[in-house]
């Protein structure tokens, strides 16, 4: 069928900001959707409140709306716009929801808007469980037993009928949030409690538990003609239990016959027909009973998801791309298969290379999070990769995470033992106690597991993993055991067979007890290896592919054909994590089309499955790698580019620039010299000093007592930070010498490893982010950003406004002068980004990253100027005045940024802010003023701020005197004023009407209670002390649970103010960035 | 380990490590992209003659099943794959794929770039080829390869088809092959069964059995069967099974199905296929490496709608300008029985994968609807034959 000419401007949802359970995959998904809509002429629409976003530059789409997407701003956005259609398959759970709730009010029809891709009845049938279970009843498919319920009492009454252990789930949430596993009474009451708090719409779903079955997933393609097709079958390393997103996850299914794998290939096909999905993908996941074959249907995804991402990269069949062209009426028979170019889109892909996904975890950034994996998504991020054998993929995506582990090396020391005899029973006894509860090292004690003796059998048993993949972990450990005892003799034939099985270098120096370096050297003198580049090509060879997406493997013929041509290699920023997201991903897409632009060859390398960057399309040459040392010498080897560009992936490719640097790389842009004497504290100390700047007194601990010394000399309170971190691990401000020995005896490790630097802390000071841009002659600061927060909070973590909301002209005049200077001084050519802190009218170099910083895209988005762009362009030699930018244009708008945190779903302890970034994404709020680009920020970020009600304040004592004003505004707009006591009599004093309130210790009814009775809108709470902290969590706790937005500085409070009197004095009004854009260069 | 090599008929040499029975093989080597399913490869009598190249990185990873089997035993002449599995992880397993391959003698090459041997078959043809464990010379190896057969033109049926007639009773039981679970009959009743003779040419038992599912008394008759014999077993219908090579080697099968076309309804497939079409007056030609896999996208010319079908065959037949182009008239052929029209055409290569009969009923595909291995998405055949039958008789 030929595409629909009935419609012409359709809308498009993304998925906001990335939270855990959805990241960045809904950009890839977006953008695809993006790209495909236009190219068949229809205007699009798009909203997305992620400033991070490939799709939300102004060329993804015609009028793109980065607001808060919910309700109103849709409604606003259909009246203004207009559009025909709206496709929410694109844009996660997020999407998904919006529109059911789009449709429940009758908005669409209000505008006469029909859904595209899946309708409201499919979306409604596949999402709510009970009519998802009726569906499935229907057509003979087996689901758990399980039961709805609305409360606590139905919750007991059920359980006579499922049993334990039992999963609790909240109903309508993404990534499986408040998914738990009860095995006893009292754990099933817990979390039936927090599962209804959790439930937007307040419904639970109780479901039999299936541990320890087998888990599957299907992408499944449907067209308006009826086809179907699977796109990939993906099996679980991990059995049912643990959240497939957490999961170590398999392509293609390793342990089903073909008789069990048709089987659940005929109920995909059955259940995508039964719940109507009309066109495009989704997700289907089963349960296996490895005992007897029996098959259950857990859920389905009437949408793209995390999994097609998978899917799509895993195949090269592009999902998110066709899903878009079928809803549009093509049907997939219509549509050309891009990889071979011969075949058609109606195909189902076959590979002959394994995948191997793993989930990245960041649990040591939240003192007391639950480490466990269970059925709610923990991971933020992950890494793919593809390997000729299970094995081989595995060694590579295990090096792929970047968590310094180089293969399966041991957690115990006993690395190159195998099943020994002499075993030492306390080892096997811890090993055997910690299998038995899942966490993200499980891979790693299963390989010790081997090394101790445990058979493959008390293994399965104990994980219920499947013994196929405990075979091929053990075959791992007994070719390192083998490897170990046979030290000397390394063969090039044993290397070959180590290659082979997807050893690093790095890990055989390991076993090997020698340095990477004798590796190498032996891999020269003993003559090549076989090392070769292979290409997705979604056919097995069958087809020659015409897409160069590559990946290693050691075999005979390679497949990599580099060209000739002027190249560069952009180093892509490997997975997701907390400091290293989206934005990287971002900067890395904007480089591969300047590249383009400039008629330059582009070859993108990155590993992580959910980018835009990974998408073959983007670049000319795709290589699905790790970014180790070792795997980016390979291809540069192969490639011979003409340059290398390390600044835009983050701290990963930063990381590697020196030791690309020692082997000649050629490394675009700043020097990587320049680099390190930026990172390099005594350098950069040098360099501040010679240019005649500030910053805060500091010193470099290599010991203890040394630190001590130190924080006196440099004065409390001090910031403490290891050096070479990322995202401001383990950086914690420390008030006085008890706290700093504290924190010296938890990171006594690190300290052996890495100096450990301490500087003064600014006390109240306000943090200033700066981003420009330097051909080597010119440099343009293209934005100043004032932070919300006070300095010591991680700049990724706190909200910020573009252009300053509060700072001096004097104060920007001075920095734009400093942020010149250093960018001559390191000589940058490229991106560079700087923290100021201004104290009063001091200001202080906090830090200087010669690189793209994570608010790259921010600022380009709200000055019009693509950066990242620009970057590659002057890194390729151009000048800024070749390019037309000498100067940021002025601004008539505001753009407040905010970040999202992740505390629900970690069951973090406390979400007090502070040097260690917590976030995992950000939303943007742009309009005329800052109050309501505060405001938007705030509804964006779910932490919509309230227009009346009751506001709970407790401050610290430094911060009382800043609260009068806030508390008398505040009364003014007409809120009620609730207090702790000291808090309240101190506004007393200042005649401010208030209701004091216990705190926890004073006896209750207290604070605790009041928000929890629900009667709270607002909360400030400000702590000092590590002793207040404790005593307010469960303030915070409580208004993190309850939805209630709370602020935790006094800046932060003073703000909101401004943008409840904003809300309060004007209407909401969305206007898209073209708009804004197109006004900046009328100006 | 053990070496082994792989020698191809145009020079080229693989080493690899010893799999499965100790010794030398040659066959036509050919590769199979399909993902599961690689017991009932190892027994599909069409791969007589044929050494397989699976494209899947890891083969054995569930074992096998004596349920699993697609006929007595193995065929193939020899298996290559890049990992071979050691472990057998699947409850209805009851042997080892290594294991399987011994007691068979089934000599094997393990451990070399299935993704490269792929790539020059595709460019380069299938072709004759030997394995050896025994003799590591690779240039003998070679010379040997050349001296082959190709499969042109030999009679592989006679080696694979069955001695004797004999009657066929089992269905696929517990693992049913229809997508849809409404699997009620548009025409016969289940209580009026439908007799069919089945042409043995290396029939897959999958065939037999979706017979059986869908009403069907089975008759199988060795492949030399005249249509005389047939015809006295007084059948509602017959069906022409899958079988090895090269349909014109077969030309006593040929005419006998000229002889029972418009007697009674005919089913072809894939062997079967070819040599209706063949009966009908059409031309067969060897394709350079054939359809072997599960993912073969085939589009139903009369409805517009895709299968995702199982393939397995060398040759193909049609009239030189048989599906050429788009335009409908070609799409119909004039036999001699009247008008045949070409109902399904591979969307990868536009070769012909379907025949109906406008004036006479026959049927016939090109690929397998009995699936396994393989997707079900053509199962609804064997109902449409049961139709065909029902709508005859009537």
């Amino acid at each position: 069928m030929p595409k629909r000419t009935d419609i012409h401007r359709i809308l498009l949802i993304g998925s906001g900001p990335i939270v855990i359970g959805q990241g960045c995959e809904f950009d890839y998904s977006g953008t695809q959707a993006c790209r495909a809509l236009k190219e068949e002429g229809y205007e699009v629409i798009l909203i997305n409140s992620n400033p991070a976003t490939i799709m939300t530059d102004p060329e993804l789409a015609d009028r793109t709306y980065i607001e808060p997407i919910t309700c109103e701003v849709v409604e606003r956005i259909l009246d203004r716009d207009r559009p025909d259609a709206l496709l929410p398959t694109m844009g996660g759970q997020t999407a998904l929801n919006l529109t059911v709730q789009l449709s429940q009010q009758g908005i669409l029809e209000k505008y006469g808007v029909q859904t595209i891709g899946a309708s409201y009845d499919a979306i409604q049938k596949a999402e709510d469980r009970e009519q998802f279970k009726e569906a499935m009843q229907r057509i003979g498919i087996h689901v758990p037993l399980s039961g709805s319920i609305r409360s606590r009492e139905e919750a007991v009454q059920l359980l006579d009928t499922i049993g334990f252990p039992a999963i609790v789930r909240p109903s309508f949430t993404l990534g499986g949030a408040g998914g738990n596993i009860a095995y006893n009474r009292e754990e099933y009451e817990e979390f039936v409690e927090w599962a209804l708090v959790t439930s937007p719409v307040g419904q639970v779903l109780i479901e039999q538990s299936l541990i320890g079955w087998k888990e599957y997933e299907l992408e499944v393609m449907r067209d308006l003609n009826d086809n179907v097709v699977i796109v990939c079958p993906i099996e679980n390393f991990d059995a049912m239990g643990i959240h497939t997103g957490d999961s170590i996850t398999v392509a293609p299914c390793m342990t089903l016959t073909d008789k069990e794998y048709q089987r659940m290939r005929n109920a995909a096909v059955r259940i995508i027909r039964e719940i109507g999905v009309d066109t495009g993908g989704s997700n289907i996941q089963f349960a296996v009973n490895p005992k007897n074959g029996d098959q259950i249907v857990i859920e389905m995804n009437p949408r793209v998801s995390r999994s097609s991402a998978l899917a799509s990269k895993a195949t090269g069949f592009p999902i998110a791309k066709i899903a878009a062209k079928l809803a549009v009426g093509y049907t997939l028979d219509e549509i050309t298969n891009d990889i071979t170019k011969v075949t058609k889109a109606s195909f189902e892909p076959t590979i002959d290379y394994v995948v191997v996904k793993i989930p990245r975890f960041t649990f040591e950034k939240f003192e007391g999070s639950d480490p466990t994996l269970t059925t709610h998504m923990k991971s933020v991020g992950e890494v793919m990769a593809l390997g000729a054998t299970f094995k081989e993929a595995l060694q590579k995506a295990i090096r792929s995470l970047e968590t310094d582990r180089f293969g399966l090396c041991s957690l115990y020391g006993l690395d190159g033992l195998y099943q020994r005899d002499e075993t030492d029973q306390e080892v096997m006894q811890e090993i055997r106690e910690v299998l038995q509860v899942p966490t993200a090292d499980r891979m790693w004690q299963v390989a010790d597991g081997f090394r101790v003796g445990l058979s493959c059998d008390e293994i399965h048993a104990i994980t219920h993993i499947d013994p196929w993949f405990l075979a091929e972990i053990r075959q791992l450990i007994a070719f390192e055991h083998q490897l170990s005892v046979s030290r000397d003799a390394m063969t090039s034939e044993r290397y070959q067979q180590a290659k082979q099985l997807g050893f690093s270098d790095e890990r055989l120096a390991q076993l090997l007890k020698v340095s990477p370096e004798t590796i190498q050297s032996f891999v020269s003198h003993s003559g090549s290896t076989s090392l070769t580049y292979k290409r997705v090509d979604t056919c097995a060879a069958e087809f020659e592919a015409h897409t160069p997406y590559l990946y290693s493997s050691y075999g005979k013929s390679c497949e990599a054909r580099a060209t000739e041509q002027k190249k560069v290699i952009i180093l892509g920023g490997g997975p997701n994590r907390i400091g290293q997201g989206i934005e990287f991903d971002y900067c890395c897409v904007h480089a591969a089309m300047a590249l383009q632009e400039e008629g330059v060859e582009t070859i993108m390398v990155n590993c992580n499955p959910e980018t835009v960057s990974t998408d073959y399309d983007i670049s000319d040459r795709l290589y699905f790698e790790p970014l180790t040392f070792e795997d980016v010498t390979h291809i540069l080897n192969i490639e011979k580019p003409f340059g290398i560009i390390v600044q835009f992936g983050g701290q990963t490719p930063l990381k590697l620039s020196w030791s690309l640097a020692k082997i000649d790389a050629p490394i675009l842009g700043t020097s990587p010299d320049a680099i390190d004497r930026a990172e390099d504290r005594k350098r950069f100390n040098a360099l501040i000093k010679e240019l005649g700047l500030r910053q805060p007194e500091s010193g470099m601990a290599h010991s203890p007592e040394e630190a001590h010394h130190i924080a006196e000399s440099v004065q409390y309170p001090v910031m403490a930070r290891p050096s070479y971190v990322l995202g401001g691990r383990a950086m914690q401000i420390l008030y006085d010498e008890d706290s700093l020995a504290r924190y010296l005896h938890t990171h006594a490790l690190a300290l052996v490893k890495h100096p450990l630097l301490i500087d003064h802390y600014l006390d109240g000071a306000i943090e200033v982010d700066v981003d420009a841009i330097s051909d080597g002659r010119h440099v343009v600061v293209a934005g100043i950003m004032e932070h919300v927060e006070v300095a010591g909070i991680h700049s990724g973590d706190s909200a910020c406004s573009l252009p300053p909301y509060s700072l001096k002209s004097s104060i920007i005049d001075i920095i734009t002068s400093q942020t010149i200077a250093l960018a001559k001084a390191l000589n940058v050519i490229g991106l560079m980004n700087i923290q100021f802190a201004v104290q009063g009218n001091d200001v202080f170099v906090l830090e200087v990253n010669p690189r793209a910083s994570r608010t790259v895209p921010f600022v380009s988005k709200t000055i019009g100027v693509p950066l990242a762009k620009l970057a590659t362009k002057v890194m390729l030699g151009k000048t800024l005045e070749e390019l037309g930018f000498l100067k940021a244009p002025t601004l008539s708008h505001m753009s407040v940024k905010e970040a999202v945190f992740p505390f629900i779903k970690l069951g973090a302890l406390d979400i007090l802010l502070g040097p260690e970034m917590r976030s995992t994404g950000e939303v943007m709020g742009i309009d005329g003023d800052f109050g309501w680009a505060f405001a938007k920020a705030q509804t964006a970020a779910g932490n919509a701020l309230p227009k009346s009600g009751i506001v709970l304040l407790s401050v610290k004592d430094q911060d009382k005197l800043a609260t009068v004003d806030i508390a008398k505004r505040l009364c003014h707009l007409g809120f009620t004023l609730h207090a702790t006591r000291g808090t309240a009599s101190f506004l007393l004093q200042h005649d401010i009407e208030v209701e004091p309130v216990n705190k926890i210790k004073e006896g209750r009814p207290h604070i605790v209670d009041v928000i929890k009775n629900g009667h709270i809108c607002l909360v400030v709470n400000t702590v000092g002390s590590a002793s207040s902290q404790d005593d307010s969590t469960p303030i915070r706790r409580e208004a993190l649970y309850q939805g209630i937005p709370y602020f935790t500085t006094i800046p932060a409070a003073k703000a909101a103010v401004l943008g409840i009197e904003a809300m309060r004095k004007g209407k909401l009004r969305v206007r898209p960035l073209q708009e804004y854009q197109a006004a900046l260069k009328g100006n | 380990m053990e070496k082994a090599l792989l020698a191809l008929a145009d020079g080229t040499v693989f080493e690899g490590t010893a799999l499965g029975y100790r010794g030398e093989t040659s066959g036509e080597v050919v590769f199979n992209t399909a993902m599961t399913g690689y017991q009932e490869i190892l027994t599909d009598p069409s791969y007589k003659g044929q050494i397989v190249v699976m494209t899947s990185s890891h083969i054995g990873n569930y074992g096998i099943s004596s349920k699993d089997c697609e006929s007595s035993g193995p065929w193939v002449e020899g298996f290559i794959v890049r990992e071979a599995s050691s472990t057998a992880s699947n409850w209805r397993s009851d042997e080892s794929f290594v294991n399987y391959m011994v007691r068979h003698k089934i000599v094997g090459i393990e451990g070399i770039d299935v993704r490269a041997l792929t790539r020059h078959l595709r460019d380069h043809g299938s072709q004759p080829g030997v394995i050896s464990h025994v003799n590591v010379d690779a240039e003998k190896l070679v010379e040997q390869a050349r001296q082959l057969p190709t499969i042109v033109g030999r009679d592989l049926v006679s080696k694979v088809t069955c001695a004797k007639p004999y009657q066929w009773t089992e269905g696929t039981g517990e693992w049913p092959t229809e997508i849809s679970s409404d699997q009620s009959n548009d025409g016969k009743g289940p209580t009026d069964r439908c007799k069919v003779v089945v042409f043995d040419f290396g029939v897959k038992l999958n065939i037999l059995r979706r017979l059986v599912d869908v009403g069907c008394d089975v008759d199988v008759v060795p492949a030399s069967t005249s249509a005389e014999v047939v015809k006295s077993l007084e059948p509602d219908g017959v069906l022409l099974s899958n079988g090895p090579g090269d349909p014109e080697a077969v030309p006593f099968a040929v005419h006998a199905v000229q002889n029972l076309i418009g007697w009674r309804p005919i089913f072809g497939i894939c062997l079967g296929h070819q040599i209706l079409g063949l009966a009908l007056g059409m031309r067969s030609h060897k394709l350079k490496f054939g359809h072997h896999g599960a993912n073969h996208p085939v589009i139903d010319l009369r409805s517009g709608k895709v299968e995702i079908t199982s393939q397995n065959h060398n040759f193909s037949i049609g009239p030189p300008d048989l599906g050429k182009s788009g335009d409908d008239d070609l799409h119909v052929f004039q036999s001699q029985w009247g008008r045949v029209h070409m109902s399904h055409r591979s969307l990868n290569d536009g070769c012909c994968e379907g025949l109906v009969g406008l004036d006479v009923p026959i049927m016939s595909t090109q690929y397998h609807p009995e699936a396994s291995p393989g997707p079900h998405d053509s199962a609804y055949m064997f109902r449409q034959f049961l139709n065909l039958l029902g709508n005859t008789h009537a």
